[in-house]
């Protein structure tokens, strides 16, 4: 009698999990889609064509090997963002500091750089690798130290250092570090040894015609290492279990013999290094050096990545990805329709705001009907004594 | 640093800062932590501007900068109140939105994506001269600032009558520190909230008003960090108005002389930085700990 009711109740179960899933997968898609409309609507407001501005988006993110360059190049940024977001917020650490952390991790990379004028490239490219990473982890430590000890919210403090990390690096770059005889408040470039190579000639050779002007790099594939490797310390480390434990429920990690603190500290200086390798893409790979007020809200675009993505790596690899397309495609939505590309950063707005409001949504009914389902239960056994009575 | 001029412009620069601060201190106290405060005052900003361009009258614009912070503010009472969402994701989905859509619209009406034209600002107050000598001295206090000035001290006072001997405000913070014995009384906890969100909305819409009026034009992202600065006060003034307002003053203080440093020994930045750095320490708590509302940004 119990162990057909028993392999019901497994089917059941997987049954269950295998909707969650696709819900999981569904209610950000739906949120996208349901953002696009919105824009649509407001393109339409004011008389322009919204099929024509969405096929002018779409066809300048997708013309041409040129443009999916451009795609992955300006996804490259916000695949890093987004897993400093999402890495965080596994522990349970809402890190709002990476723009300030991509800075500092931009800038110590760039002053390493500088440093080291004749290293070899075999030499000098992980050790910028490195420096970027260890200058964005070590400033996002801070908060999570203050956090760790002391339970000041990282929130607050995280903000705050954006903007001393901001001042900070305009300083250096303004009073110290100003390439000689120039106006603009820039540093010096970076050694050749330190480049990042560009992908062009890589996928010329494969017979894709990517233009060499193309500013697509080797920083992507460090991208695509670095979801492989976020989703890697997660699932397949016991830090990242640890990591997880304590975002699920910090008091159960704690009296499982957890170092609750340790994981915290340990989880925003990893956050902040996967923000810090920002730097590979920007300083590295495109602009060969450190200019000031570089980023114009990356850090801020990840916490939208990282949400769309629902905080696992392969998530925000796909959601980064989608927000490089709107961004590529804004810019020949701008030359060849009359509505602003400021549209685009509304549809990303209308995004985030429908997936927080539909996570919620999600979580409520699936909870709501996970109490409804075990109180029926609770009262089938009551009435008659056997398990299954459904 | 210490001449009358720039105690002067320091009070214009706090201006705003008070106001929105004030704001983000009801929307706190209530348990609903406000980060949207940016995107508030950027969208009471472009409105006051919008408002004034077609009636020609800055007191319209006024009315329609805290409309503006209102409607602005009912989305983040809606996503963090109805729908119990995060309450920091929808302020940062609302910086992005106030951000983009004031651009847009900006494009849309202007035909231009930077700025608007300059509009006609606040006439300051006067009682006419043939009053007599007093109110010629009367006009010295009340017309040396553009009136939202006063407003804004004004509103201090009231600020924190309301929080400390009024019903309202009784129920406001304990919604704060325990919205469940709210509840348990019978008052409405989402009531609360939504009233604290609003008057946020409200207090930071009229701060962006008085930013882009004192200004005379809106330029796109003219808040420039002031939401995150007003948030900075309110958290080192201890979640208290005269305190917050004071952190402003403060922080004002350190614009105005950060302005009239340019080019000099001090580097601004520095000066800059000075709100950030207090504020982290106020939490830290080497000068007295900064404890902010138990239930804040725990949805009921």
């Amino acid at each position: 009698m119990s162990s057909p009711g028993a392999s019901g109740t497994a089917t059941r179960v997987s049954r269950i999990a295998g909707t969650e899933r696709i819900v999981d997968v569904l209610a950000p898609l739906v949120a996208v889609l349901a953002a696009f409309l919105v824009g649509g609507l407001v393109v339409a407001a004011i008389g322009e064509s919204p099929l024509r501005f969405y096929s002018t988006l779409f066809r300048g993110a997708f013309a041409n090997a040129d443009s999916v360059g451009l795609v992955l190049f300006n996804a490259t940024p916000l695949i890093f963002a987004g897993l400093a977001v999402a890495f965080a917020f596994r522990a349970g650490l809402f890190n709002i500091g990476g723009e300030g952390q991509l800075y500092i991790g931009s800038f110590v990379c760039t002053w390493v750089a500088l440093q080291l004028p004749g290293a070899p490239r075999v030499l000098l490219i992980p050790v910028l690798i490195l420096a970027s990473a260890a200058g964005g982890g070590l400033w996002a430590a801070i908060p999570g130290y203050l956090k760790a000890r002391l339970g000041v919210h990282e929130v607050i403090n995280t903000i705050m250092m954006n903007f001393i990390a901001v001042g900070l690096t305009s300083y250096l770059v303004i009073n110290i570090f100003k390439e000689a005889g120039q106006m603009t408040p820039q540093t010096a470039t970076i050694p050749i040894a330190g480049e990042l190579p560009r992908l062009a000639y890589f996928f010329q050779s494969l017979g894709v015609p990517l233009p060499a002007a193309n500013p697509l790099n080797v920083s992507f594939l460090i991208a695509l290492a670095a979801v492989w490797l976020a989703w890697f310390i997660l699932h397949r480390t016991t830090l990242g279990y640890e990591i997880r434990a304590v975002g699920h429920n910090a008091s159960a990690a704690e009296c499982a013999g957890i170092n609750v603190r340790r994981t915290l500290v340990l989880a925003m200086l990893l956050s902040g290094a996967f923000a810090g390798l920002v730097a590979t893409n920007e300083v590295m790979g495109f602009r060969h050096r450190f200019l000031d007020n570089f980023s114009s809200g990356i850090g801020f675009m990840g916490i939208a990545v990282a949400l769309l993505g629902r905080n696992s790596p392969f998530g925000v690899l796909f959601a980064a990805l989608l927000f490089g397309v709107l961004n590529t495609g804004a810019l020949e939505v701008d030359l060849f329709t009359d509505v602003p590309r400021e549209l685009i950063l509304v549809v990303q707005a209308v995004t985030i705001i429908l997936v927080v409001v539909g996570n919620e949504i999600v979580r409520r009914r699936r909870e709501g009907g996970a109490t409804s389902r075990r109180r029926s239960e609770a009262t089938a056994i009551g009435q008659d004594g056997s398990a299954e009575a459904s | 640093m210490f001449e009358l001029a720039v105690f002067d412009s320091a009070l214009r620069m706090a201006t705003p800062l008070i106001l929105a601060s004030l704001g983000g201190l009801f929307s706190e106290r209530s348990g609903v932590v406000n980060i949207a405060l940016e995107g508030i005052l950027l969208t009471g900003a472009f409105a006051s501007i919008l408002a004034t361009y077609y009636t020609g009258d800055p007191w319209v614009g006024v009315v329609a900068g805290v409309f503006a912070g209102i409607l602005v503010s009912l989305i983040h009472a809606a996503v963090a109140v109805i729908f119990k969402a995060d309450q920091i994701v929808s302020g940062v989905a609302i910086n992005l939105l106030a951000a983009g859509a004031t651009q847009f619209l900006t494009w849309i009406t202007w035909g231009s994506s930077s700025n608007s034209p300059t509009v006609e600002g606040m006439a300051h107050w006067s009682l006419p001269e043939a009053w007599g000598p007093v109110a010629r001295g009367i006009n010295v206090i009340i017309g040396h600032y553009p009136p939202l000035v006063y407003v804004a001290l004004v509103a201090v006072a009231v600020a924190h009558v309301v929080l400390w001997h009024t019903p309202f405000g009784l129920r406001l913070r304990a919604t704060g520190e325990h919205p469940a014995a709210v509840d348990a009384l019978g008052v409405s906890v989402k009531k609360m909230r939504f009233a604290g969100v609003l008057l946020s909305g409200a207090l930071a819409g009229l701060g962006g008003a008085f930013l882009a009026l004192n200004t005379h034009q809106f330029v796109k992202n003219m808040s420039a960090g002031r939401g995150y600065i007003a948030l900075a006060a309110m958290i080192f003034g201890k979640w208290n108005p005269v305190g917050a307002a004071a952190a402003c003053l403060l922080f004002g203080y350190a614009e105005a002389v950060q302005m009239g440093l340019q080019g000099q020994q001090v580097p601004s930045q520095f000066v800059q930085m000075i709100p950030y750095i207090l504020t982290m320490i106020a939490l830290v708590g080497v000068i007295g700990r900064a404890r902010p509302p138990a239930a804040l940004g725990k949805p009921y």
